[in-house]
Order: structure tokens, then C-alpha cells, then sequence
């Protein structure tokens, strides 16, 4: 008997029994579809949070006055910022921002809108801390350079003040001082207590003249050519401070620097985090689908025993029968898998519960290869168990 | 003499051990010749059934030899065993046993695709199988579409396609009506007087009146064997039926 002729034997097995074949492929479907979807869902958000993090900017190092601002020895200063753009002695830091930053009210037309963070700075700064202009424009090297009196306002801010109106070139009273808007922050996500649009930037030159004076910089933010060369970074900056601000080989340092690659430090821990769980829901879901296509597989063939009986009485020899159920049980997998793998897909293009799912290629392989794995075996065990019976016995089985 | 289709010598079987211990045959030994029709008659628990299924070659004797065709049945592996049933052996069951959900005619030709027959020529001899017992108009219907005296002719059909040399029967009308009873025994008298080699049981006297050699079973041995009519000759109760052209 050919191999064609077995497998013709099994396809009119399984459409003599359509409504068992398409619960077992939809068993199948189900288990397969859940477990893709699942890790989809948890790598999508986990990507989110990546992102999220991003957002922070992780390729920057902040330097921070150690001191209470009362020696003026150590306090940092534009020279220092400028000294640390150095080819030589620091070869990964792309750029320079010295910042100011102060607590300021904002008015305009009689309201009045308090920003925590009125920051001065320079262009550069946009770029570094991952600040996009959303609308408008942000100020330019030559505004800070000529002390230009012009402002970017965060969201919050420009919301508050402008309240359904178009704050470009509008003026606000900061300090007895008038700057013009000429742009306004792209939203940004907010990770801590504070609201992160709720800011306003203006060149360095305006914000020391108007509000904080000459005094020393709140921080000098640093940033590194990659995301890799952070450390080395670090390292290069605080060589150049302890030259610059004279500090003693082993004395405590009279500043700090912030490292964002802590943060990627965290990233990474969260993104494990999220595998560790990732791989237990999935686990979770494979074995409940396998427990599924096991049931289903069993009760199969262990109703058609009785068949097995009858085609063992007309002569059919162990081989042949092993190899229809086997061909029955693989057409149920491979076609139920693979309808659940295209559901997965279908599926993975709306967002659930928040959250654009993405799928993983390993996730797909290995739902696919246990659910086809179970099917095989627990669709052949007991159909090798029913052709070794003698066929009195297989007809016998009630 | 050619060599008897059937030889079997002092068959016993026993079911179970210790106290559960049940002896179906206490040493059974009987010839059957080609073209004979024989009946087994016994009463329930006589151990005709546990003879049939051992005659079948569906179940094993716990000892004695058997066999089929000079064949030795008894001591034949799986594969060739298979062999056997499909080649040797026609089977026809009490409970008819056709495959469900499946057409009369896919049901006759599942033998023969087991035999490894081109499924043109399966066709063909499945269709004449069907002819033979009158049932060729009712070709694609489903088991459950059939009466049960058109799903056993069937299922004699599917016995006798592989054309082989023994066709068994146990209790073939046993499920069946009067009218149904006397299709399925005009079928085998004409499978006789076409000299076919039968064996059937059964406990109805009318259907052991017509073989040509009735066996009586009790308690696992054998107690009676007349011989009703001639080996060469049709059987007594067989008369032109209403399936002969």
C-alpha cells in the first residue's frame, strides 16, 4: 500500500470527521495564537519602557557642584565648561551645555504661571538631553551669543499661559524682563514626580543677566558620542575637572557626576525582569494549549479504537494504521499551528490593552514546534497502543 | 482430496487465571473441505463466539494448532498475520462493523486497498462485490443510511471482494429481522452453490438448517457434527432468490 494511498486514508479520516478535526485545530489554533501573542504583548511593552527611558536621554554624564556654593575656588564655571571640549584629553564628548536653571514666574497679559526650572543654557542642549522643539524654532548659537531675550516654552507652560491661543512670538515678563516665544517643546514623557513640560528654555547669556547672575553654573551636561562611550566619558571629564579645579589625588571631589548609563543599568535590569516573566506566562500558556492537544489527541483515538479493530480485522498491517493516525495528528497540528501562528499575526496589528504588541520570530518557532511536537506524540502514542492490541480487543474497547 | 481449507486439532482456550479462570474450549478439532457451508450452533457461552474470533485469526488459542488454507496460522507473526485476515479471511460480524461516515462502496474496497489493489480496479471488483449481494444501487450511501440487513450485506460484500478462501460469520443475522435474515442467508446460499467455503454461527435453528454440515457446541468441545446435505451439491434451503438473474 503507497504512501499516497495512507495519505489519502487519513484525509478522508479527518473530513469523515469534521467537526472533531476542526475543534482539534482549533485547540491547536488557540494555544499556539496565545503563547505568540502573550510574549508579543509583553516585548511590546517592554520596548515601550525602553523607549520610555530613551526618552531620558541615556548617552549624557551631568556634572554637579559638590559644594554649597560658597567657595568660589570650586564653583564650575563656563571656563570649565569650555575646557572640557578637548580633542585630546576628552575624545568621546560630543558636546558642551553649560546650564543655569532657577525657579521663575512667568506672565503674560496678567497671567501668571510658576515654572520650577526657568533653565538657561546653550543650543547644543536640545540635542543632549533629548529635547526636541516641537513648534516654532529653538534659539540659536548667535541668540545666546548677543544675549537675545528670546524663550522655548515646555508644553504645561505654553498650555497655561496661551490657553487656546498660538504662544509663537508672543512676549512673557520674566523677572521685569521681556522675552519673546519662539517655540514650544514636543510633549515629553514624564518618568518622575515632576512634570517634565513644565519648563521653559532660554539662552544662558538672557538668564544669567536677568535672573541668576554670574555666579556658578548649576550643571555642565555632557554628552558622549555613543551610548557605549559613556564611561569613558566620565572618566575624561573628571581628569579634566581635577586638573582644572586643582582637587588632591585621593580628596574628595568638590563635584559629582551623574551617569546616565545608571539608568541603562536599570533599562537592562527591567528588561530581564520582563523576559523572566515573559518566559513563565509563556511556559504557562504552552503547557495549558499542550494539555489541550493532548486531551483532544487522546480522546480521538481512543474513540476510534474500535476502527482500528475493524481495519486491523480486513488486513491492515500495524504500519499502515500507525502511519494514518500519524498523518491525521500532523495535518491537525501543522494546519492548527499554522492557522494560529496567521491569527497571532492578525492579531499583533491592533493594540491590546495599551500596548502594540511585537512579535518575537523565537516565540513563533517555539510554540509551533511544541504544540506539533505534543500533537505527534500524544496523537501517536496511543495509536501505536491500539495497533499493537489484537483486533479482538481493539473492537471490543468500549 | 485437495487440502482442507480448515484444519484445526485440539484448540483450547482459556480466559483469566486462578479462581477467574474460564476454559472457552476444552479441545476443539474439526476439518472443513473447500465448498463446504458449515453451521456452528451452540447456546450462549458454548464458546462459538471465542472459536469464530480464533477461526478469524482476531484473537489466539491458548493451545492447539490451526491451520488455514495449510497455512499455520498459530505461528505466524503480525505482518504476516495481517496478511492473512486480509488474504485468507473474510470476516462478517454480528454487529456489521462497517467504518462509519464512510460509503458502502469505500467500505467494500478498504480490503482490497489494504491488499495493495489499484484503486481503478478497486472500484471495479468493490462494485461487483456490491452486485453480488444486490446492493450496487445503494453504492454511495453512509452505513447509517442503510438498513441493517443492507449494512450486513455490505459488510458480506467487503468479506468476500478479496475473494478468500474461508468467509466467516458470526451471528450474521443475530442483530437482523426476519426479512433481513432471509437476504443475508440467500446471499450465502448463492456464495455457496458458487462452491465459497463458509463457516458461520449461530443460535437460530432455521439458519443452521440450511448449511451443509451443522456443528453443535457445548460447554467448549464439540457434540454433534451431521452432515445435512452433500458437499458438491447446493444446500438444502437453497432456491433461485430474488438477487439470482
Amino acid at each position: 500500500m503507497s504512501f499516497f494511498e495512507v495519505v489519502r486514508f487519513a484525509l478522508r479520516g479527518l473530513s469523515a470527521n469534521k467537526l472533531r478535526s476542526a475543534l482539534t485545530m482549533l485547540g491547536i489554533l488557540i494555544g499556539v495564537a496565545a503563547v505568540i501573542l502573550l510574549v508579543a504583548v509583553g516585548n511590546g511593552s517592554a520596548q515601550a519602557i525602553n523607549q520610555r527611558i530613551e526618552a531620558l536621554g541615556t548617552n549624557t554624564v551631568t556634572v554637579m557642584s559638590a559644594g554649597r556654593g560658597g567657595a568660589t575656588s570650586t564653583a564650575l564655571t563656563t571656563t570649565i565648561a569650555d575646557a572640557l571640549i578637548d580633542p585630546t584629553l576628552a575624545p568621546d564628548v560630543a558636546s558642551v551645555s553649560p546650564v543655569v536653571s532657577a525657579a521663575a514666574t512667568l506672565t503674560h497679559e496678567g497671567t501668571d504661571h510658576d515654572v520650577s526650572q526657568f533653565v538657561g543654557t546653550t543650543p547644543s542642549w536640545f540635542a543632549s538631553s533629548n529635547t526636541p522643539v516641537g513648534t516654532g524654532a529653538g534659539f540659536t548659537a548667535d541668540d545666546e551669543a548677543q544675549g537675545r531675550r528670546v524663550v522655548v516654552l515646555g508644553r504645561t507652560a505654553a498650555e497655561e499661559l496661551f490657553p487656546g491661543t498660538d504662544p509663537l512670538d508672543k512676549q512673557v515678563t520674566v523677572g521685569g524682563a521681556l522675552f519673546t516665544v519662539v517655540g514650544v517643546l514636543a510633549e515629553k514623557s514624564s518618568t518622575g514626580f515632576q512634570d517634565a513640560n513644565d519648563t521653559a528654555i532660554a539662552p544662558l547669556s538672557a538668564v544669567r543677566q536677568v535672573l541668576t547672575g554670574y555666579g556658578a553654573l548649576t550643571s555642565i551636561l555632557v554628552q558622549a558620542r555613543s551610548p557605549d562611550r559613556v564611561d569613558a566619558v566620565q572618566s575624561q571629564v573628571a581628569t579634566i575637572l581635577n586638573q582644572r579645579l586643582d582637587v588632591p589625588a585621593g580628596a574628595t571631589t568638590p563635584y559629582r557626576i551623574q551617569n546616565a548609563s545608571q539608568l541603562l543599568a536599570t533599562q537592562t535590569e527591567t528588561a530581564d525582569t520582563f523576559t523572566t516573566l515573559l518566559g513563565a506566562v509563556a511556559a504557562i500558556s504552552l503547557l495549558v494549549g499542550g494539555i489541550g492537544i493532548t486531551n483532544i489527541m487522546l480522546v480521538t483515538v481512543t474513540e476510534r479504537t474500535r476502527e482500528i479493530g475493524i481495519r486491523k480485522a480486513l488486513g491492515a498491517p500495524r504500519r499502515v494504521i500507525l502511519t494514518q493516525f500519524l498523518i491525521e495528528a500532523t495535518l491537525l497540528s501543522v494546519l492548527g499551528g499554522a492557522l494560529g501562528v496567521a491569527a497571532a499575526l492578525i492579531g499583533s496589528s491592533f493594540s491590546i490593552v495599551g500596548v502594540k504588541p511585537v512579535i518575537v520570530p523565537s516565540s513563533v518557532g517555539l510554540a509551533l514546534g511544541v504544540s506539533i511536537a505534543i500533537g505527534l506524540f500524544f496523537g501517536g502514542l496511543p495509536a501505536g497502543r491500539a495497533a499493537r492490541l489484537r483486533p479482538i480487543d481493539a473492537l471490543r474497547y468500549e | 482430496m485437495s487440502r482442507p481449507v480448515l484444519d484445526v486439532s485440539d484448540l483450547t482456550k482459556i480466559y483469566g487465571t486462578g479462581e477467574a479462570t474460564v476454559h472457552a474450549l476444552r479441545g476443539v478439532s474439526m476439518l472443513v473441505e473447500r465448498g463446504d457451508y458449515v453451521a456452528v450452533m451452540g447456546s450462549s457461552g458454548s464458546g462459538k463466539s471465542t472459536l469464530m474470533n480464533i477461526l478469524g485469526a482476531l484473537d489466539g488459542p491458548s493451545a492447539g494448532t490451526y491451520r488455514l488454507d495449510g497455512v499455520d496460522v498459530s505461528r505466524l507473526a503480525d505482518r504476516q498475520l495481517a496478511l492473512a485476515r486480509n488474504r485468507l479471511i473474510g470476516f462478517v460480524f454480528q454487529a456489521f462493523n462497517l467504518i462509519p461516515r464512510t460509503s458502502a462502496v469505500a467500505n467494500v474496497e478498504l480490503p482490497l486497498a489494504y491488499a495493495g489493489v489499484r484503486p481503478r480496479q478497486r472500484r471495479e471488483r468493490a462494485m461487483a462485490a456490491l452486485e453480488t449481494v444486490g446492493l450496487a444501487d445503494r453504492a454511495r450511501h453512509e452505513p447509517n443510511q442503510l438498513s441493517g440487513g443492507q449494512q450486513q450485506r455490505v459488510a458480506v460484500a467487503r468479506a468476500l471482494v478479496t475473494e478468500p478462501a474461508l468467509l466467516l460469520a458470526d451471528e450474521p443475522t443475530g442483530n437482523l429481522d426476519t426479512r433481513s435474515t432471509a437476504d443475508v442467508l440467500e446471499v450465502f446460499d448463492r456464495l455457496s452453490a458458487a462452491s465459497r467455503t463458509i463457516v458461520l454461527i449461530t443460535h437460530e435453528p432455521e439458519v443452521g438448517d440450511r448449511a451443509k454440515r451443522l456443528v453443535r457446541l457445548v460447554d467448549g468441545r464439540i457434540v454433534t457434527d451431521v452432515r445435512q446435505s452433500p458437499l458438491d451439491r447446493i444446500p438444502v434451503g437453497a432456491r433461485p432468490g430474488r438477487h439470482s438473474r
